[in-house]
């Protein structure tokens, strides 16, 4: 097909249409533009709670104040997960790959609902602009931790509503994307692409849209629950009117698990992709990695209670909840075999996103076996609210979801504003943050096996030497993190032209220009193939 | 700017019930707090039900269910061209959603006077299962009754587009879409009658 | 994609429909009204399952829709309902 159409068509970045300037992205509705909306929302979203993070760190260098008081902790913390989770890491790959590469994928002009699309954007900025006004309206911002437990939560003087409300609103924007990418995968795929012959990025977002349309309304009306309890006393969670605040952790984590599939399948889809382009292989077991990241969407509805293990529940509950949690990892684990056995007799081609995908791999199994160890009911009990849990979901879901998206970020790189980014600082970029990474968050597997509860302010001075490690791989991550980000916006500039298809992709989004034009294809494709066609 | 779009009344339809859907779990997180406080605290619950005036709660869901019907048939009238029928039949729809309304206030009324209703200092001293009936009978039927709400809008948004032919016997999908929310809505209703009202 | 034959349901089908629902409904109230037991709620519980497969199946089109549809209804249903028996195993042994 088309390689270098010079000018043929403009551009999705050139294309002069109806409103001018700023207006031209804000009242967009071209998916590719939503896409970059949210690239930039996200990323600026990101460097807050990264700082965030950093800043925590540091405190945490000493026990004692070191920078600051126990207060501007909890609310550190808070603010920490609620914009990593509910603003970067659940809307990231879908928000922002999802929205670019899934019509392109699949051989669409655009999603189904594009004026929804840009609606679910609107939300999005609505939701985490409500969040952070809980920062400085009232009381003093939230400290009860992303997690809002109850009773805390409704008793706590800090200015919590916005805050709920704000979540609330970012889970309506999550719905609607899934709805719009659930309509777009069933409706508009090109003649000739059945679903077997889906690649897998799009599988995983099809999978997930399941999720956030599902289990996202559950934390919906926990939420208001919430709210009504902290203006009506409804009573639903506070025991001395007949509550059970475990009810509301049960909510709470029917929808918060299923959540971190949310974060974690399209992170995997993106792995997918970048495997096979850089393997020239085809994917090995193309229908049990789909059926995989079916199984790991269902059974993921069902072992919430996992994060409540010392909460008081039954012995049922126990133990039912640690064998599910057992079983959804084997699809988890069948998908690794996978993607090594791609490789195996691959002709590898060693690029950056292909580098990340190996990190996302390594990672992605330390913190896959952290989370059996504390599937383990005997092990949990020793392990919950330590140190060893902020590592395992760090590993898994900024290792996991973060990796991959860095990863997805530099193989979609020359597509997206059709330029190719600065390999050497690239892979310089990847190599310090990785250090970075296992300097930071390796030392908390210790340091919570010995005991140091997450959440405290303070610390035992037994814990010294490993926080002073872990703080100080906190400056070599965010270090490397901002050799990445620099490299890529200097490239936006500076990078020379892309071709259509540099790394040799099979899959649609390499058959048409870099950047690629408004509508996508100049004719819909008629696909006979499957999607990685390497031969 | 959007690119042209050939209309796929098949993927509104869709929508529609992927929306459903998500109504579905909304409210199935209540269901879930009242399986929960139910099971801890059958005797209360079932006492406290019997305050509540099962005669109004059936005319209701009559109320309802006739609803239903009247908002299927003007999908019927539309497709057969008949759009003062298809007129008619959707003012009859909103009419029973307002009378709803009417009744779920006087029937609120009714408990606000005796000092029954969330948080109130009365309610607490009845115990722990009337509180939690009572914070579940209220949460529920209100967030209904502002679906319901929602609901007629949406109806009446259709209604008009129907007087302007903008929604015709070719063109109705809008129609059906308002006629599927109107239907969960009434779904809704056919559980919680039973549950607050019927267990006696 | 069209509708090769576009599908109208009488309107007296829709009222046969309704009557059925109203006596269902004014049913499963006269049975609550005698003491059964347990079996009073789990009656009027049924009762509003066959109510709602006729709304579903009849008001809202899905016998005449895509399979797909009331398979998607279905498990819809199922896994709501996985929910609150598995939050039930906590409550109830405890």
């Amino acid at each position: 097909m088309s390689t270098q159409q010079e000018d043929a068509e403009p551009s999705y970045l050139n294309y002069k249409g109806r409103y001018k300037g700023i207006f031209s992205w804000i009242l967009s509705t071209d998916h590719k533009r939503i896409a970059l909306l949210y690239l930039y929302s996200i990323l600026t979203f990101f460097a807050i709670g990264a700082t965030l993070g950093l800043l925590m760190k540091f405190e945490l260098i000493a026990p004692g104040k070191t920078i600051m008081d126990a207060q501007t902790y909890n609310a550190f913390f808070t603010l920490h997960g609620i914009i990593m989770i509910f603003a970067v890491v659940i809307p990231g790959l879908p928000a922002v790959f999802g929205n670019f590469l899934l019509p392109i994928m699949i051989g669409a002009k655009d999603v189904a609902f594009p004026k929804i699309n840009l609606l679910s954007w609107y939300l999005y900025v609505t939701g985490v602009s409500l969040v952070l006004i809980s920062q400085f309206a009232g009381q003093g911002p939230p400290d009860t931790g992303w997690t809002f437990y109850a009773p805390y939560s409704f008793r706590t003087s800090s200015t919590m509503l916005p805050a709920v409300f704000g979540a609330f609103v970012l889970g309506f924007s999550s719905i609607l994307t899934g709805l719009n990418f659930l309509v777009t995968i069933h409706r508009m795929r090109a003649p000739g692409m059945t679903w077997l012959k889906m690649p897998l990025f799009p599988w995983t977002l099809y999978a997930t849209g399941w999720v956030q349309l599902l289990a996202t309304p559950i934390i919906g009306i926990t939420l208001l629950m919430i709210v009504a309890e902290r203006t009506l006393h409804i009573g639903f969670f506070d025991p001395t009117l007949g509550g059970d605040p475990l009810l509301y952790q049960h909510l709470f984590w029917t929808y918060s698990h299923p959540a971190v599939y949310i974060m974690i399948l399209p992170a995997m889809g993106a792995i997918s992709e970048i495997i096979t382009a850089f393997s020239h292989k085809t994917i090995f077991g193309y229908k049990f990695m789909v059926a995989s990241v079916l199984a790991i969407a269902f059974v993921g509805y069902f072992v919430w209670g996992h994060h409540m293990f010392t909460s008081g529940m039954s012995g049922t509950a126990l133990y039912t909840f640690s064998l599910l949690t057992f079983l959804v990892a084997i699809p988890s684990a069948i998908k690794v075999f996978n993607w090594i056995s791609t490789m195996h007799q691959g002709s590898i081609d060693l690029q950056t996103p292909f580098y990340w995908a190996m990190a996302f791999i390594f990672v992605f199994m330390i913190g896959g076996f952290s989370g059996l160890i504390l599937g383990s009911l005997a092990a949990n009990v020793h392990l919950h609210n330590t140190h060893f849990v902020v590592a395992h979901f760090h590993f898994i879901v900024f290792g996991g979801t973060g990796f991959a998206f860095f990863g997805a970020m530099h193989y979609w790189f020359p597509k997206i504003p059709g330029k190719m980014y600065d390999t050497k600082w690239a892979n310089i970029g990847l190599v310090i943050f990785f250090i970075g990474f296992i300097t930071l968050y390796g030392p908390m597997f210790y340091l919570g096996f010995k005991g140091m509860p997450r959440r405290y302010y303070d610390y035992d001075e037994i814990f010294h030497a490993g926080n002073i490690i872990s703080t100080m791989g906190s400056w070599v991550l965010y270090s490397g993190l901002a050799i990445i980000i620099i490299n890529l916006f200097s490239s936006l500039r500076n990078g020379a032209k892309a071709p259509s298809d540099p790394w040799g992709g099979k899959t649609l989004e390499w058959t048409i220009p870099s950047p690629p034009p408004v509508e996508n294809f100049e004719e819909i494709p008629v696909i006979t193939k499957g999607p990685y066609d390497y031969n | 700017m959007t690119t042209e779009t050939h209309r796929d009344d098949l993927a509104s339809k869709t929508g529609m019930w992927l929306f459903l859907f998500t109504e579905m779990l909304l409210f199935g997180g209540l269901f879930v707090v009242y399986s929960v406080y139910r099971y801890r605290n059958s005797v209360a619950f079932h006492l406290a039900a019997h305050e509540l005036s099962v005669f109004i709660g059936t005319v209701n869901t009559i109320i309802l269910l006739i609803s239903s019907s009247t908002i299927a048939m003007s999908v019927t009238a539309i497709q057969k061209k008949n759009k003062k029928l298809a007129l008619l039949l959707l003012g009859i729809t909103v009419i029973l959603g307002l009378a709803f309304l009417v009744n779920k206030y006087f029937e609120w009324g009714e408990h606000i006077k005796n000092h029954i209703y969330p948080g109130s200092s009365v309610l607490a001293l009845r115990g722990h299962g009337d509180v939690l009936f009572y914070g579940l009978y209220f949460f529920m039927t209100g967030l209904h009754a502002l679906h319901i709400i929602i609901g007629l809008i949406f109806i009446g948004f259709v209604t008009v587009k129907i007087y302007r032919d903008k929604i015709n016997y070719d063109n109705y999908v809008l129609l059906e879409n308002s006629g599927l929310y109107w239907h969960l809505v009434d779904l809704i209703w056919i559980f919680l009658f039973p549950l607050f009202y019927l267990i006696t | 994609m069209e509708d090769e034959k576009i599908h109208i349901i009488p309107y007296r089908t829709f009222l046969s429909i309704l009557a059925l629902l109203i006596t269902l409904t004014l049913t499963s109230v006269a049975v609550t009204q005698i003491y059964l037991g347990t079996l009073t709620v789990a009656i009027a519980l049924i009762i509003a399952v066959i109510k709602s497969s006729f709304v579903l199946r009849i008001f809202m089109h899905l016998k005449f829709e895509n399979k797909i549809f009331s398979i998607a209804v279905i498990a819809v249903v199922v896994i709501l309902s996985l929910v609150i028996i598995i939050t039930l195993l906590d409550y109830i042994y405890r």
